[in-house]
Parts: C-alpha cells; sequence; structure tokens
C-alpha cells in the first residue's frame, strides 16, 4: 500500500513546490511594496524621484541625482561591457578552433565567480589611481564605478551571447560562404542577424546586473550624492544609498530606503520582462 | 571607396581577437593580482586562527565557518523545493499556461539584485520572523536567492535522461513516482550536482545579502541564531575601512580559490554527467 500513497501523495506534493519560485517572487515583491508605498504615497513621487536634496533627518527625501548616477554608470558600464562581450563571443564562436572554444568558454564562466566586493577592491586599489593620476579627479569616480561593472557584465554577455550564437544552424553559415563571403562576411551579414535576439537579450540581462549592483559600486563610485557633470566626479547610486544607510535608518528614512528599493525593483523587472520576451519570441521563431 | 572583402575580413578578425584577449588578459589579472598579493598572508595560523583587533591582525577562521554554514543552510531550502520544482515542470506535467508562469517566475526570480534579497530578508526573516541578524535568516535569504539556478539545471538535467529508461520503468510496473525516484533522479543526479555547486559558489561570494541579513558579528557562532560574517562582508569591511590590506588580500585569496574549487567541482560534475550520457546513448 505504502507506494500507492508514495503516489498519490507526490503530484499535489509536486505541484505545491513548483510555486515555490513565484511565492517567494511575490512575497519579495508585496514586502517591498509594503514598506516602501506608504512612503511614496506620502511623500509624494514628485519631491521623491525629482528633486536633488536628500536629507532624512530634515525630511528631504530626493533621490534625482542617485538615479542619473545609476542610469549613467550602467550606460557607461555597457559601452564597455557590450562591444567587448560581443566581440569576446562573435571570436569564440566563428574564429576560434572548437576545442579552444570549449576550454575557453568555461574559463569565462569561471571567472563570473570572482566576489563582486573583490572586481570593488581591486577598483580602488588599481584603478581609482590610475584615473587620478591620468585623468584627474579624486578617482573614485562615475568612470571608475562603469569600468568596473562593464567588466563584471562580460561573462554574462559572453556567455549569453556564446549560446545565441551557437543556436544559428550551420546550415546559414554554409549557405553564405558557398555564395563566395569571406568569414567575416558570413558572420555580420547572416549569423549576427539571426542571433540578433539573443545577443540582445545578453546585454538587457547584463544592465539588469549593472543596476543592481552594489558592493563593489559603493566601493568605488565615491558616493557623493550630487547630479554628476562630468565622468570624473563621484557619484551615489541607489543601490549604494540604501546599502550604506540601512544599518543606521529607522522609521521613515529606513521607509525611504525600501522605497528606493520599489524604483529599483520596478527598472529590473522592466529589464527583465524585456530580455524574457526578446529572447522566447526567438525561440519561437526557430524553426 | 569599397575595401576588398579579404581586408575587411582580417581587420574584423584583429578587433574581436584583441578585445578577446583584452576580455581575458583583464580576468586574468584580477584573479593572478589578488592570489599574489593575498596568498603570502595565507598560512595555517592565518585560516585557523581567531581575528584579533577587529581583524586587523590574527586569523579568519570564524569568517570560513560562516562561509561554511550559510551556504549549507541555504541548500536546505533550495534543493527540495528546486528539485521538486524542477521533477514537476520535467516529468508531471506538460507545456501549460501552468508551467509557463512558473518558469517566468523562476526566471525572474534569478534576475532580482542581491540588495533587494537583503531588504526582503531584513524586514521578512530578521524583523518580522523575529530571528534577528542570524546565520539562519542569512541562509534562509540565500536559498531563495539560488532556488532559480537550482530549479533550472536540474530540470535539465532530468530532461536529458533518455525516455527509454522510462518507458522500461513503467513497462516493469514502476509507479511515475517510483520511476522518477528509482531511475530518473540517480541518472540526473551529476547534473543536479552541478547545479548545487554553482548555487554553493553564489552563495559563498554574496555579500550585500548577508550584510542585512547575517550582521557582521566576528566570533565563531556558537547557534544557528547568532549573526556571523562570512569571508566576503570580512573583506568587504576590511578594505572598506582600510583595516588591514594585508589580511583583506589574504581573505580575498582564499575566498577566490574556495569559489574557484567549487566552480570547478560543478564543471567536472557536469562533464562526467555528459560523458556518461554521451557513453550510454551509443
Amino acid at each position: 500500500m505504502r507506494r500507492r500513497l508514495d503516489d498519490v501523495i507526490a503530484r499535489p506534493l509536486l505541484a505545491a513546490i513548483a510555486f515555490s519560485a513565484i511565492a517567494s517572487l511575490l512575497l519579495i515583491a508585496a514586502f517591498i511594496l509594503k514598506e516602501g508605498l506608504p512612503f511614496m504615497l506620502r511623500v509624494g513621487l514628485p519631491h521623491f524621484l525629482g528633486t536633488s536634496d536628500w536629507n532624512p533627518q530634515e525630511g528631504r527625501f530626493g533621490i534625482f541625482p542617485m538615479i542619473v548616477a545609476s542610469l549613467w554608470v550602467t550606460l557607461g558600464a555597457m559601452l564597455i561591457g557590450a562591444p567587448l562581450g560581443v566581440a569576446g563571443a562573435v571570436f569564440l564562436c566563428e574564429f576560434v578552433p572548437p576545442p579552444v572554444m570549449r576550454a575557453i568558454k568555461p574559463t569565462v564562466e569561471l571567472l563570473a565567480g570572482i566576489p563582486s566586493v573583490v572586481y570593488g577592491f581591486l577598483g580602488v586599489m588599481v584603478l581609482a589611481p590610475l584615473i587620478r593620476t591620468h585623468l584627474g579627479g579624486p578617482g573614485l569616480s562615475l568612470l571608475a564605478a562603469a569600468v568596473i561593472l562593464g567588466i563584471m557584465v562580460l561573462p554574462t554577455v559572453i556567455s549569453i551571447s556564446v549560446d545565441a550564437i551557437n543556436a544559428v544552424p550551420a546550415s546559414y553559415r554554409e549557405g553564405a560562404l558557398a555564395l563566395g563571403a569571406t568569414r567575416w562576411q558570413a558572420v555580420h551579414m547572416v549569423v549576427l542577424k539571426a542571433a540578433r535576439s539573443g545577443i540582445v537579450a545578453s546585454i538587457i540581462l547584463a544592465m539588469g546586473r549593472a543596476v543592481g549592483e552594489t558592493m563593489a559600486v559603493i566601493m568605488v563610485a565615491g558616493n557623493t550624492p550630487r547630479v554628476p557633470h562630468s565622468a570624473l566626479d563621484p557619484v551615489c547610486t541607489l543601490t549604494a544609498k540604501i546599502a550604506m544607510e540601512m544599518a543606521s535608518a529607522t522609521g521613515l528614512h529606513r521607509q525611504s530606503l525600501f522605497a528606493i528599493g520599489v524604483v529599483l525593483f520596478a527598472v529590473i523587472m522592466g529589464l527583465n520582462a524585456i530580455a524574457l520576451t526578446v529572447i522566447r519570441r526567438r525561440t519561437r521563431s526557430a524553426p | 571607396m569599397r575595401i576588398h572583402p579579404r581586408h575587411t575580413q582580417r581587420l574584423a578578425v584583429g578587433v574581436l581577437g584583441a578585445a578577446t584577449l583584452l576580455t581575458l588578459a583583464v580576468l586574468a589579472f584580477i584573479i593572478v593580482f589578488v592570489l599574489k598579493k593575498g596568498l603570502p598572508t595565507v598560512t595555517w595560523a592565518f585560516l585557523s586562527g581567531m581575528p584579533q583587533d577587529m581583524g586587523r591582525a590574527g586569523g579568519i577562521l570564524p569568517t570560513i565557518v560562516a562561509s561554511a554554514i550559510l551556504p549549507l543552510l541555504a541548500l536546505v531550502v533550495a534543493v527540495p523545493l528546486g528539485i521538486g520544482t524542477a521533477v514537476y515542470l520535467a516529468e508531471y506535467t506538460r507545456e501549460s499556461r501552468f508551467t509557463r508562469t512558473v518558469r517566468f517566475g523562476t526566471d525572474c526570480l534569478a534576475g532580482v539584485p542581491s540588495i533587494i534579497f537583503g531588504l526582503f530578508g531584513f524586514i521578512f526573516f530578521v524583523i518580522l520572523l523575529g530571528m534577528g541578524w542570524s546565520l539562519l535568516a542569512g541562509g534562509l535569504t540565500l536559498g531563495i536567492m539560488v532556488l532559480p539556478t537550482v530549479i533550472r539545471t536540474a530540470e535539465e538535467a532530468i530532461r536529458a535522461v533518455p525516455t527509454a529508461y522510462r518507458e522500461v520503468s513503467c513497462s516493469m510496473g514502476a509507479t511515475p513516482w517510483q520511476t522518477v525516484w528509482h531511475v530518473v533522479l540517480p541518472n540526473a543526479l551529476p547534473g543536479i550536482l552541478t547545479g548545487v555547486m554553482l548555487s554553493v559558489a553564489r552563495c559563498l561570494e554574496e555579500t550585500a545579502v548577508i550584510y542585512f541579513t547575517a550582521g557582521t558579528a566576528l566570533r565563531l557562532p556558537a547557534s544557528l541564531f547568532d549573526s556571523a560574517r562570512p569571508m566576503s562582508v570580512h573583506f568587504y569591511l576590511l578594505a572598506r575601512e582600510g583595516l588591514s590590506n594585508e589580511n583583506a588580500y589574504g581573505t580575498a585569496a582564499v575566498l577566490i580559490l574556495a569559489v574557484l574549487a567549487v566552480n570547478l567541482t560543478a564543471y567536472w560534475s557536469m562533464h562526467a554527467f555528459l560523458r556518461r550520457r554521451a557513453r550510454k546513448s551509443c
């Protein structure tokens, strides 16, 4: 009898377990919103998102400079990470013998395991002094944060782009080569067009990573909550603001940090949703 | 003027190759730099000693202990839930609105940044459930964080088990659950192990989540309800507050080696899995 019982229980139990991921996601969203939304309603979105003065003790909660900083840091990181990462992926897939490729891809993914605090520390010890001596400014800056984040997202961009390029049927390439195209012509006229959505998705996912990254950014960005005028100015991103003040925050101040969390959560979920739709469209239209 | 295709070909290969080399060089530089600066500090006394003077001197034993316990707690949450979800998706249902919703939820959860997990763990486990800053709160939050990794890799591993195995099992009168338990899961085990090891690596390198949920106490934790500081957080505090660069590099070196070792185990496990699969399908 016991065996039958196993089987009777298994299906509903597993179905319930299958809800765990969605349930966690909803629970997270609910609690961040529960803490953050009342604050946003109370202070008002125009004040919260649109003003530049952050002084919780005196009831001023403008996060505009942090939004601008997060935006620039993310854009900068993409300017560095996306071309390098996609170029690397194309080179590894199309211009390198498969055995070398099979050795390099896991290596790159292993490197994704470098803890983000280590990236941040190297930013402080190596990159910031370089910027200070050669370009001026305090060193800990928007530029430093963008470069560090750009390096950090490389494994994400490479890994997902490689999958997208490898998923292009070999017959596409062979067709182009048979028509007399050079390897590079086949790649940029045929393969890249076919793999475009996957590559775009890798960049959007990397953007989500960059917006959400915290510890490395705290260490290298300089954390001055002012709207930056140049790439060499120190900046304070949304994530850095939350992480630095959370330990000491209480009451309205803590709620305001959760409200920043709401903004972040909304932006990143939006980016993820776009990336997932792009990927899904590709898999549906694939032959 | 049109450039001859032969030249664009050369140019493209040169530029792409340079970009690839630059990428690999930067990533390799980071590891070599940290190990070169850090390894001289790493001695047996450093690994087994208690920290002194806020970590300025002494060893890092309590942080190693915390770094070992937190991933284990996370696995206690993520492994049963993750494998259960994967079994349900792969064995008990067809593609439907429900499975698409589960996949979408899983992918979204995978994209949630660690600072949000930290905020959630803080307000839910630390405050609402009254766990305080503790290993337990940290481990549970990490468990939710790595759930998507376990689900995805486990589902892939389960789907990679040949259908013939299931058919043989069912034809011998096994029930669906017996087939899953005695045939599918044992064969998918190496693949599942890959996901588990990747999850452990993710927990080891994580800082923001733990900082918010497990606190920063620099003692040997006596119970799961104690606050504790893993290597990642210890390194962060040493580096950020400029307490000791030497010990910071030392901690970073140990941390990187631990993460690389875990990741290598994951790849080795996956290769064993793929090799066995290839042999059996011949």
